[in-house]
C-alpha cells in the first residue's frame, strides 16, 4: 500500500501549479487552522488518513482552479453588463458560438477526465479492505456495534473492551466489523476510512496509527436514541505498553461469554470496560446470528436514560 | 377487536410542552382561518373556485401555498436542531433524544417531499401549459387528485405531531432500525403511509406532465422550440415516472415487514438491509435531479429574460439536461461507498458521479454567456439567479469531492455532507423556487410582489445561508457527524453558534417574505400589471392576460421559433398590431370534487392503517374506489365558454396591452 499511496502522490503532484493550488485549497478548507481548532480529518495520524487528506486537497485544488474563475466571471459579467452601464456592448441576438460551446464542453470534460483517473487509482489504493504495511504482525480486532456502545474483541490476546480501542503504534490494525443490532459506521477521523457495520455481515478495514495518542472515534451512522453516546477512544500506545495493557486486561474484569454479551446487547450506554477472557466463537456467533440480534426497545424492560458524559 | 385499533389517549403527548404548544398554535391558526372563511361566507367560493378546481393555474397556486406553509413547519424544525446543537455541549440541551430524533427526521422528510417537491410541481403546473401555448394539462382531474393526495401526505405528517409520534429514523428509514423490533412505535408508519399516499400523487403528476409535453403543444411548438423550463420539466417528469415506482415498491416492502412479518430487510430469516439502501437510493439519487432540473429551467428563463437576450447555447442546454436525466440513474451507489463494496465498484460509481458535473458545468457556462452582452436588470428573480450561480458551483464542487470514494471515506455522513446537500438544495432548488415565485407571481395574480422586501429577503437568505452552512463544512472536517443530539468536543461549539446565527438570519429572510406577500396584497392596486407582460418576457405565458383567463389563450398561438412571444413582439413592431382574430367558443374541463373526496378517503385510510383501525382502512379504500368509479361514469366532462364571452375577455386584454404600449411609445 505504501507504494500505491506514493503512486497517488506522484499522480497528484505532477506540477508546481498543483502544489500552489493545494496551498489555496488548504486555505479554503481549513479556516479553523487559523484559530487553532481541532481539524481531525485534516490532521491525520496514519497512512490511510494521510492518503485521504491528500486526495481531498488535491481534488479541491483542481476544482478550485475552475470554480474561482467562474464565480468571479459571474459577478464580473453581471456587474459589467448591468442595464445602466452605457459602455457595455448589448448583443440582443447573440445566442450561439461554436467555439465557445467547444470550450464550454471541453473544460469540464478535461477536468473530470483528470479527476476520474485520480478517482480510479485512489479508490484502489485506499480501499478499506486493502492491507496496510507496518511493523510486525497486524493486530486483529473484531468490532461489534451494539445499542449504543462499541465492543472490541482482541482474539489473539483473548481479551475484549467496550468503548476503548487500544492498539500499538506503527503496527497495522486489521478490523473485522459487524453489528449486534442496527447499522452503524465505525470511524476514527484522525486515522481515516469509516465503514458500515451490519448485522449478519462482516466488513473489513485496515488502519494504522503512527503517533502515540488518544484519538476520538464515533459512530457516523445514526442508530437510534443513544446514538450520540456511541463515542469511543482509540489509544495508540507503544508496543510494550500495548502488551502491558493486554496483560492488565487479562488480570481483572468479567468474562465475556454468551450471557454477558446478551446483557451488554440490551439498549443503553456504557462506560469503558475490559473483559479478562472472551468466548473465542463469540464474534462468529454474532455474525451467524446464533447470538440473537439486540432486542431493541420493545423487549427491553426499560430504556436506560442516555446521559451525557461529564466534562473531562 | 378494538374500535380504534392501537389508538388511545396515551398517543397524545400531553406531558410534552413543545409539541403540544406548537400543535395548539397551529390548530388555533387553522380553526381561525376556517372560522373566518365560513363566517364571511367564502366557503362556497372556496369550494367552487379552488377546492374542486381542475384548472392547472389554480392547482399550481395551491401547490405553492402548501409548500410555503410546510416550509414554515420544516424551518421551525431546523431552528430547533440548530439551537439544540448550539446548547448541547456536555449537556442534553432542551430536546431529549426521542424528540430530537423526530425533529431531524421530520425536517428532512418535510423539506424534500412537502416543500421542494410541491413548490416545483406547483410552478410547473402554473407555467407549463402556458409556455406550451395550450389550455390545460393532459388530465386535469387527475392533476387535482395528485395535489390532494400530496396534501394528504402533508396532513398525516402534521397529525403525527399531536397523535403519536413521527419516525425517529432519519428522513430515509434505514432498516433494521426502521423495522418493528427497533422502531416499535407508529412513527415509521406515519412516514411510510404519508409517503406512499403522496408518492402516488407525485407519480400521477409525472405521467400527466410527460403526456402534456409530448402530446399537447401549440401549433408550431416543436421540441426544439420549447422554452428551457419545459425541457427541464420534461426531464424531471420522466425521472418521476421512472423513479417513484422504486420508492413505492421499497416502502411497500418495509410495510410488509412491519405489518405482516415479512423479512425483506430484517436481520433474521434472510432479510438484507443493504437491499433497502440500494433500492432507496436508486430512487433517491434521481430524486435529487427531479428537484434540481426544474430549478435549472427556472434560472434559464430568468437569466435570459433579465439579460434581455435569448438563452445562450440552447441546444447545448437541451443536451445537457437530457444527459443529466440519463446519468442520474447511474450514480446512486455514491450514497454508500462506505458499505464495503470493492474498489472497482466504488471507483466506477465515483467516476460516473463526477461525470454528471460535465453537463452541469456546461449549464453554468451557458448562463454565464447568456449574461455576457446582455442588459442585466437586477430585479429580485435575477438576484436569486446570480446568488444561485455563485452558491451552486461551490455546492457542486463539494459534491464532486464527496463523489471521490477515498474523500468520502472521511466525509460521509459528516456535517460536511449535510452542508453539501443544503448547499445544492437551498442554493439550487430553493433559490430556484423563490426566483420562479417572484418571477411568475404577477402572471398568477395580476400584480407584482413588493420589490424592496423581495431584495431584503434575498440578502438575508443568501448571507444567512453562508453563515449557517460554512460552519457545517468546517465541523465536518473536524469530525463532527450528523444527527448528534449532544456532544463533548468543546471546539465544535463556537461553530454551532455561528450556524445558529445563520439560521436566525434566514428566519429574518422568511419574515421579509411573509411581509412581502402581505404588503403586496395590500398594495396590489399600485403593483398592478395590466399588460400581462411585466418583465418584457420572451415565452408564451407572457402573451396572455395576468391572471390568465380559464382558457389561457383566446386563440392558440402559432409558434415560429424559439422565444415564441419575443418573436411575436418583434413582428408586431414591424407589422403594426395584428387584426382582431375570429373568436370561437372554447371548451374547458368541468370542476370536479374527485380529488378532494379521494384525498378525504385516503386520509382516513392512511390514519387507520397507521393505528391498525382496520374497519376504517377498509372504508377508506372502498370510499376512494367508489369516488373513482363515480368519476369514471361521468357523462359531462367539459363546459363551454361561448364565443362572445371569449371575445369580451380577450378584447379587454388586448385593449390593456395596446394602451400600455401606446403609453410607452408616448413616453
Amino acid at each position: 500500500m505504501a507504494s500505491s499511496i506514493s503512486g497517488v502522490r506522484r499522480l497528484a503532484a505532477t506540477g508546481d501549479a498543483i502544489r500552489h493550488l493545494r496551498r489555496v485549497a488548504l486555505l479554503v478548507a481549513a479556516p479553523m487552522a487559523l484559530c487553532g481548532c481541532q481539524a481531525a480529518v485534516l490532521d491525520p495520524q496514519g497512512p490511510v488518513g494521510a492518503g485521504e487528506k491528500l486526495i481531498l486537497l488535491d481534488s479541491l485544488a483542481i476544482m478550485l482552479a475552475i470554480v474561482i474563475p467562474v464565480i468571479l466571471a459571474t459577478l464580473g459579467f453581471a456587474w459589467w453588463f448591468r442595464a445602466s452601464n452605457t459602455k457595455a456592448r448589448y448583443l440582443p441576438d447573440w445566442a450561439f458560438s461554436g467555439r465557445i460551446e467547444l470550450v464550454v464542453w471541453s473544460i469540464p470534460v478535461l477536468v473530470i477526465m483528470f479527476l476520474g483517473g485520480l478517482t480510479w487509482i485512489a479508490s484502489h489504493d485506499l480501499d478499506p479492505a486493502q492491507p496496510v504495511p507496518g511493523q510486525g504482525k497486524p493486530l486483529e480486532v473484531q468490532v461489534v456495534s451494539l445499542d449504543w456502545k462499541w465492543l472490541f474483541i482482541y482474539p489473539d490476546q483473548g481479551v475484549a473492551s467496550v468503548n476503548e480501542l487500544v492498539a500499538p503504534v506503527g503496527a497495522p490494525i486489521h478490523l473485522s466489523l459487524t453489528s449486534g443490532s442496527v447499522m452503524n459506521a465505525f470511524f476514527v477521523p484522525q486515522l481515516g476510512s469509516m465503514i458500515y457495520t451490519m448485522n449478519g455481515m462482516v466488513t473489513q478495514l485496515y488502519l494504522r496509527a503512527d503517533k502515540p495518542g488518544a484519538y476520538d472515534g464515533l459512530s457516523t451512522m445514526y442508530s437510534g436514541d443513544g446514538f450520540a453516546d456511541m463515542r469511543f477512544q482509540t489509544q495508540a500506545v507503544t508496543p510494550a505498553a500495548f502488551a502491558a495493557w493486554a496483560q492488565g486486561a487479562k488480570a481483572s474484569g468479567p468474562v465475556l461469554d454468551a450471557a454477558t454479551y446478551t446483557a451488554l446487547s440490551r439498549p443503553g450506554v456504557s462506560a469503558a470496560v475490559t473483559y479478562r477472557a472472551v468466548d473465542p466463537t463469540l464474534f462468529r456467533d454474532i455474525v451467524s446470528l446464533k447470538q440473537a440480534p439486540g432486542p431493541g426497545p420493545a423487549n427491553a424492560p426499560h430504556i436506560p436514560a442516555t446521559a451525557p458524559r461529564a466534562a473531562p | 377487536m378494538k374500535l380504534l385499533g392501537n389508538l388511545d389517549w396515551s398517543a397524545i403527548p400531553l406531558d410534552q410542552p413543545i409539541p403540544m404548544i406548537a400543535s395548539g398554535v397551529v390548530a388555533l391558526g387553522i380553526l381561525a382561518v376556517l372560522g373566518w372563511i365560513v363566517l364571511s361566507g367564502r366557503l362556497p367560493y372556496l369550494w367552487r373556485e379552488w377546492i374542486t378546481s381542475v384548472d392547472h393555474k389554480r392547482i399550481g397556486v395551491m401547490y405553492c401555498l402548501l409548500a410555503l406553509v410546510m416550509l414554515l413547519r420544516g424551518f421551525s424544525d431546523a431552528i430547533m436542531m440548530r439551537s439544540q446543537q448550539a446548547l448541547a455541549l456536555h449537556s442534553m440541551g432542551y430536546l431529549p433524544p426521542e424528540h430530537y430524533d423526530q425533529v431531524f427526521s421530520a425536517h428532512g422528510t418535510i423539506m424534500i417531499f412537502f416543500v421542494a417537491m410541491p413548490f416545483l410541481i406547483g410552478l410547473m403546473n402554473l407555467v407549463l401549459p402556458l409556455q406550451l401555448g395550450v389550455r390545460d394539462v393532459a388530465f386535469p382531474t387527475l392533476n387535482s387528485v395528485s395535489f390532494w393526495l400530496t396534501a394528504t401526505g402533508a396532513l398525516l405528517v402534521n397529525i403525527s405531531l399531536v397523535i403519536g409520534e413521527f419516525a425517529r429514523t432519519g428522513w430515509l428509514p434505514y432498516p433494521p432500525l426502521s423495522e418493528l423490533r427497533y422502531s416499535p412505535g407508529v412513527g415509521v408508519d406515519y412516514y411510510l403511509w404519508s409517503l406512499q399516499i403522496s408518492g402516488v400523487g407525485t407519480l400521477l403528476t409525472g405521467i400527466n406532465f410527460v403526456t402534456t409535453i409530448l402530446k399537447l403543444r401549440a401549433p408550431g411548438m416543436g421540441y426544439l422550440r420549447m422554452p428551457m423550463f419545459c425541457w427541464t420539466s420534461l426531464a424531471s417528469s420522466l425521472l418521476i415516472v421512472a423513479a417513484f415506482p422504486i420508492l413505492t415498491a421499497t416502502l411497500a416492502m418495509l410495510i410488509l415487514d412491519r405489518y405482516l412479518g415479512f423479512h425483506f430487510f430484517t436481520n433474521e430469516a434472510g432479510g438484507n438491509m443493504m437491499m433497502f439502501v440500494n433500492l432507496i437510493w436508486a430512487w433517491g439519487h434521481p430524486e435529487v435531479y427531479i428537484l434540481i432540473l426544474p430549478a435549472f429551467g427556472i434560472f434559464s428563463e430568468v437569466v435570459s429574460t433579465f439579460s434581455g437576450k435569448p438563452l445562450f447555447g440552447y441546444r447545448s442546454m437541451v443536451m445537457a439536461t437530457m444527459a443529466i436525466c440519463l446519468l442520474s440513474f447511474m450514480v446512486w451507489l455514491h450514497h454508500f461507498f462506505t458499505m464495503g463494496a470493492g474498489a472497482d465498484v466504488n471507483a466506477f460509481f465515483g467516476i460516473m458521479s463526477t461525470i454528471i458535473a460535465v453537463p452541469t458545468g456546461v449549464k453554468v457556462f451557458n448562463w454565464l454567456f447568456t449574461i455576457y452582452g446582455g442588459r442585466v436588470r437586477f430585479t429580485s428573480p435575477m438576484l436569486w439567479a446570480i446568488g444561485f450561480m455563485v452558491t451552486f458551483v461551490i455546492g457542486g464542487m463539494t459534491g464532486v469531492l464527496l463523489a471521490i470514494p477515498p474523500a468520502d471515506f472521511v466525509l460521509h455522513n459528516s456535517l460536511f455532507l449535510v452542508a453539501h446537500f443544503h448547499n445544492v438544495i437551498i442554493g439550487g432548488v430553493l433559490f430556484g423556487a423563490f426566483a420562479g415565485y417572484t418571477y411568475w407571481f404577477p402572471k398568477a395574480f395580476g400584480f407584482k410582489l413588493h420589490e424592496g422586501l423581495g431584495q431584503a429577503a434575498f440578502w438575508c437568505w443568501l448571507i444567512g445561508f453562508y453563515l449557517a452552512f460554512t460552519p457545517l463544512y468546517v465541523l465536518g472536517l473536524m469530525g463532527m457527524t450528523r444527527r448528534l443530539q449532544h456532544y463533548d468536543v468543546p471546539a465544535w461549539q463556537p461553530w454551532t453558534w455561528v450556524a445558529m446565527a445563520g439560521a436566525c438570519l434566514i428566519l429574518v429572510g422568511i419574515c421579509c417574505q411573509i411581509a412581502q406577500l402581505w404588503v403586496s396584497i395590500a398594495r396590489r392596486e399600485s403593483l398592478r400589471d395590466v399588460t400581462g407582460d411585466p418583465w418584457n418576457g420572451r415565452s408564451l405565458e407572457w402573451s396572455t392576460a395576468s391572471p390568465p383567463p380559464a382558457f389561457n389563450f383566446a386563440i392558440l398561438p402559432d409558434v415560429h421559433g424559439e422565444d415564441a412571444y419575443w418573436g411575436m413582439k418583434q413582428r408586431a413592431l414591424n407589422e403594426d398590431a395584428a387584426a382582431e382574430p375570429a373568436y370561437e367558443a372554447i371548451e374547458v374541463p368541468r370542476n370536479s370534487p374527485t380529488g378532494f373526496v379521494c384525498a378525504f378517503f385516503a386520509t382516513g385510510m392512511g390514519f387507520a392503517l397507521i393505528w391498525h383501525i382496520w374497519w376504517l382502512a377498509i372504508a377508506g379504500i372502498l370510499g376512494a374506489w367508489a369516488t373513482f368509479v363515480v368519476f369514471a361514469w361521468r357523462d359531462r366532462t367539459e363546459s363551454e365558454i361561448p364565443a362572445e364571452e371569449v371575445a369580451r375577455i380577450d378584447r379587454a386584454n388586448r385593449a390593456a396591452r395596446l394602451g400600455a404600449s401606446t403609453r410607452e411609445a408616448v413616453t
